[in-house]
């Protein structure tokens, strides 16, 4: 009686769960694999083949931008976790009490703001008539304006300052429970700050740094706005392309293949990371 | 006997508080010394400043003659096993071991054979590529001895790293450490509140309060003869009866308790006066019962309130007014018909018992 | 005391009249406008007095033609009673979508639209002989140039010039394709038909556009982006709308928007019929309403765009009137190149261009 009274209640409780699963996330994407092989004959008829597939690998422009797009995210992902392992530590270890608080608000904080006007904010610091080239040019530093904005280092600044707080979060996380005996007892044999940072704190944040590095790797990948905004001429990203056969070119079945063909490449990657780190994705996002 | 370690006056604040205050110690080569003190007392403090987390305000560390005060951690040839261990979660037990081999860049061929040897010596050979998390508690303690042991240190500093198992394996592991310290002839700084590890263990031991030494013996003179009134009561069971000093007889004192009982003691402190308050300290295995009292000892009369059996350790507890005292009870079967309320004649040589000046007015 | 009561009286009242007015709205849903339009396109003023006069109540959702297409593409008509994509996105669009519905003329008060408009939006817009669109709004792409070059930019192609390096912002979208071909002395429209015809124009367009890459500050994709370039005059020349010139010019005098020597390229919005429509005859009346010549010229004092209502001019603010003429000689309104509909395959090949462009360095 009661074990079936619970199972009901398990039932219930994923039931939402479930439905979200099927109905928003499973649903639409065999519906868009479906899509990615059909291929148009004239307006009404369409068959099924592999067309939008061979378009990708023989129209050059296509694939170099899928590489791009592949090598830019992991660049951004490492440079993010650089940037984020000092943060992290200090918030874990040597901040205390309403410090604590406090700096972990201000990483939150620009999370307030949409990731538009968090863009367009950069855009506003980096652009030719903008602040840093007006300090710049006060400091003497510059003769005339400079242009900091559309090219890649730019859109770069903008993932790195998207995918921030998501790779800072999960390594506070890891290094809170790190106890800090384990730290002292890494000097106290002998190892100087390099050797305790590689040896003994990294192993510990593993976790910590992978399930960030994930999350902040997709979160790259799948961006648009910031990528759009502040890229240059020849800074292309393949959400772009995807949006363009979506929406300007009406071309869904291509864009159905450019997004299969995204989310093969995510998983790949995020696939790879976990067994070139030995971790699995259960004790990461656990 | 050349000194291992030797400071002078030692002085560690924190704002208003003074953790370490003026502390001096001299710990000969290859012995066994131990601090022990209450939590709070500074000991940690004391001991973190020794292995270089922690500066001196003031004040001299020198390891066999060499000034530490400004020697990181790393490059002390001091050691420590923490409280909780510390063991590296994320390495197996042999590369917990040779951490501190790699980091002194000794051969891999070496290292192993150095690592094989510690393992066996501290007995578990064969235990390298097991996860430390795999490991039972008494295990652990000793890969963490063997990861400093296998650096050969000047000095290994031990911070209370028996609290954390069962008493059975306590009781194993003093006798066993203090094995291991005399086979390896490492000089051992040992940090504890449990002044049964302190004595079980040392060579010497260093009685610590409020961030000072109140004496500095071995186990036994501690025991037998306590410097102040707080190491008579910290180190041991110990009875305390106070009362109004009336006469001083050479090394001797008399003491009137408040029921009116006249008791004997060895004076130990200074200030011992006719008409002072003193404390007078009795352990309990001292005391002598009823007809097994010679002459020449001190006597008083108590009630018996209750008997508490605990095989080799079984006591009695009795009422002296208003204050109680315990006494060890023979298991020969020499005392008996202890029933509670009935009367109860103490003994005890004069020269057991230590007399102090007292704290309160 | 007696604030009290009444207060929750009050509330009592408030929550009545909300869920009567809740019951209401949902009785009347029948009566509702659903609109898929352009910014500036329905004004708030102009919606509040539509809705005051016709009781229906306006739902505005904004859009562009390709996200208008892509919406109602993937609901197959449904969703919106009424869209406003441009004339010449229309029949291509219908023909392999099916989302639009025959518009019936007998229902729309022709007389206050301007006759040439109305006929050339009957022939662009009809396919099997029946009608999809009616006029609404019209408008130019061109040039918007600030003083400093204004000598050296008077037509799209020279944008590429030296002396422009690096001032320059255009679109990487179709109307840059079309610009700059007539600039380039083709005539593209008339090769819609002749795809051959049609590819080799566009080859020149693209070696010009890759040649021209250099000189481009970035691709502007949104209005707000491009009026910031202009306004900082990060950006001295740009190919835009006609509309976000003139607004410049009102902030800026020495910003104008300049109507190239080879035409600027007009365009008209038009009203269009979803298919599966709700209320066609709310469509109609919204229609009626906004082409009467005093609302029309609201819209046009709001978007900067002028509108297809017969003697709506003299109702437009004075000083966009004056851009509009400094804009557009008799010559230059002339000379005014009209979308024609666009037959399908055309942006399949454009759109490789468009991607070559952006590929290239």
């Amino acid at each position: 009686m009661r074990s079936s009274a619970s199972k009901l209640s398990l039932c219930l409780l994923m039931t939402p769960f479930v439905l979200w699963i099927v109905l928003l996330v499973l649903l639409p994407h065999l519906q868009m694999l479906r899509v990615s092989f059909h291929v148009r004959e004239s307006w009404d008829t369409v068959t099924l083949g592999l067309e939008q597939y061979q378009n990708f690998f023989s129209e050059s422009y296509y694939w170099r931008t899928f590489v791009r797009t592949g090598v830019m995210s992991l660049f951004t992902t490492f440079l993010t976790l650089v940037i984020a392992f000092p943060i992290a530590w200090y918030i874990a270890r040597l901040a205390r009490g309403r410090a604590k608080g406090f700096l972990f608000l201000a990483c939150l904080i620009p999370f307030w703001a949409s990731e538009l006007v968090r863009t367009y904010g950069w855009m506003i610091l980096l652009r030719e008539s903008g602040l840093f080239s007006t300090w710049l040019q006060a400091l003497g530093l510059a003769d005339g304006p400079v242009e900091m904005l559309y090219n890649d280092a730019a859109v770069i600044i903008g993932l790195v300052y998207n995918g921030l707080l998501f790779m800072v979060v999960p390594l506070v996380t890891t290094l809170d429970g790190m106890d800090k005996n384990l730290v002292e007892a890494g000097y106290d044999l002998g190892g100087n700050h390099w050797t305790v940072l590689r040896e003994i704190i990294v192993p510990w944040a593993m976790p910590g740094v992978v399930s960030g590095c994930i999350v902040v790797f997709m979160l790259t990948l799948g961006s648009y706005l910031t990528p759009i905004l502040m890229g240059g001429k020849d800074s292309a990203w393949f959400t772009e392309q995807i949006f363009t056969q979506f929406i300007t070119r009406f071309n869904w079945e291509q864009g159905a293949a450019l997004g299969v063909l995204l989310l093969v490449l995510s998983s790949v990657i995020v696939w790879l990371g976990l067994r070139v780190t030995g971790q699995n994705l259960r004790k990461v996002m656990g | 006997m050349a000194s291992d370690l030797f400071c002078t006056d030692l002085v560690r604040r924190f704002g208003d508080h003074t953790a370490v205050d003026r502390v001096s110690l001299d710990v000969p080569a290859g012995t066994f010394f131990s601090i022990l003190g209450p939590s709070g007392c500074g000991k940690t403090t004391l001991l973190r400043l020794l292995a270089g987390f922690d500066r001196p305000d003031s004040g001299e560390i020198q390891i066999r003659g060499a000034r530490m005060n400004d020697v990181p951690p790393n490059k002390r040839p001091v050691n420590m096993v923490f409280q909780h261990l510390a063991l590296f979660p994320t390495m197996s037990v042999g590369d917990n071991i040779g951490y501190g081999l790699r980091r002194k860049k000794v051969p891999a061929a070496e290292r192993t054979r150095k690592i094989a040897r510690v393992l066996e010596q501290v007995g578990l050979p064969g235990l390298e590529d097991r996860n430390p998390q795999q490991l039972s508690g008494g295990q652990r303690q000793r890969v963490a001895l063997a990861r400093c042991l296998v650096l050969e240190p000047t000095l290994l500093l031990l911070d209370e790293p028996l609290g954390a198992l069962d008493l059975k394996l306590r009781e194993q592991m003093k006798v066993e450490l203090k094995h291991l310290q005399k086979a390896f002839g490492t000089t051992f700084v040992y940090i504890t509140h449990d002044q049964s590890e302190a004595m079980v263990m040392s060579d010497q031991v260093a009685v610590m309060r409020q961030g000072r030494f109140d004496q500095v013996a071995a186990p036994e003179t501690l025991y037998r003869d306590p410097a102040t009134p707080f190491v008579a009561g910290f180190v041991g069971d110990n009875n305390r009866l106070s009362g109004d000093v009336i006469s001083v007889d050479g090394d001797l004192a008399r003491l009137r308790l408040q029921s009116g009982e006249e008791v004997t003691g060895r004076i130990a402190g200074e200030g011992i006066a006719a008409g002072r308050r003193a404390d007078l300290f009795i352990r309990p295995e001292s005391l002598v019962m009823n007809g097994a009292v010679p002459d020449g000892y001190s006597r008083m009369q108590a009630t018996v309130t209750t008997t508490l059996f605990d095989g080799a350790n079984s006591r009695i507890e009795a009422g002296v007014a208003d204050q109680t005292i315990f006494a060890r009870l023979p298991q020969d079967g020499s005392v008996s018909n202890l029933s509670p309320d009935s009367a109860i004649q103490l003994g005890w040589d004069p020269q057991r018992a230590t007399v102090f000046a007292g704290e309160r007015v | 005391m007696d604030s009290q009561p009444r207060t929750i009286l009050t509330r009592t009242g408030a929550l009545a009249a909300f869920l009567t007015a809740a019951v209401f709205s949902t009785s009347t849903l029948a009566e509702e406008l659903r609109l898929i339009t352009w910014g500036g396109y329905a004004p708030d003023d102009v919606v509040a007095q539509f809705e005051k006069e016709t009781g229906i109540d306006v739902k505005i959702t904004l859009s562009n033609n390709e996200d208008m297409i892509s919406k109602l593409r993937a609901t197959g008509g449904a969703g919106f009673d009424l869209a406003q994509p441009s004339q010449d996105r229309i029949i291509g669009v219908q023909r392999q979508f099916n989302i639009y519905q025959p518009i019936d003329l007998g229902k729309i008060d022709t007389d206050q639209i301007q006759p040439s408009m109305l006929k050339a939006t009957e022939k662009s817009t009809s396919l099997n002989g029946k009608q999809y669109g009616v006029p609404a709004v019209w408008g130019t792409s061109g040039l918007i140039v600030n003083k400093d070059v204004a000598d050296t930019v008077t037509d799209y192609t020279d944008l590429c010039d030296d002396a422009v390096a690096g001032k320059v912002s255009y679109r990487l979208k179709r109307p840059t394709l079309i610009g700059f071909a007539f600039a380039l002395g083709e005539d593209p429209f008339a090769a819609y038909d002749d795809k051959d015809k049609y590819q080799s124009i566009l080859a020149k367009v693209e070696d010009k556009l890759i040649d021209c890459k250099a000189n481009v500050k970035t691709y502007w994709t949104g209005g707000d982006q491009l009026l910031a370039l202009m306004r900082t005059g990060e950006v001295k020349a740009a190919m835009a709308w006609d509309a976000g010139g003139w607004k410049l010019h009102g902030e800026n005098p020495d910003i104008s928007f300049v109507a190239p020597k080879s035409g600027a390229l007009g365009w008209i919005d038009t009203f269009a019929l979803p298919r599966r429509s709700e209320n066609v005859d709310a469509a109609y009346k919204w229609i009626n309403f906004v082409m009467q010549p005093e609302i029309a010229a609201k819209i046009t004092n709001q978007s900067g765009n002028f509108t297809a209502s017969k003697g709506a001019d003299e109702f437009v603010k004075a000083d966009l009137r004056d851009a509009y003429r400094q804009s557009f000689d008799e010559k230059a309104l002339n000379n005014i190149k009209w979308y024609p509909p666009v037959p399908p395959g055309l942006e399949a090949m454009e759109g490789q261009v468009l991607d070559r462009v952006q590929a290239a360095n």
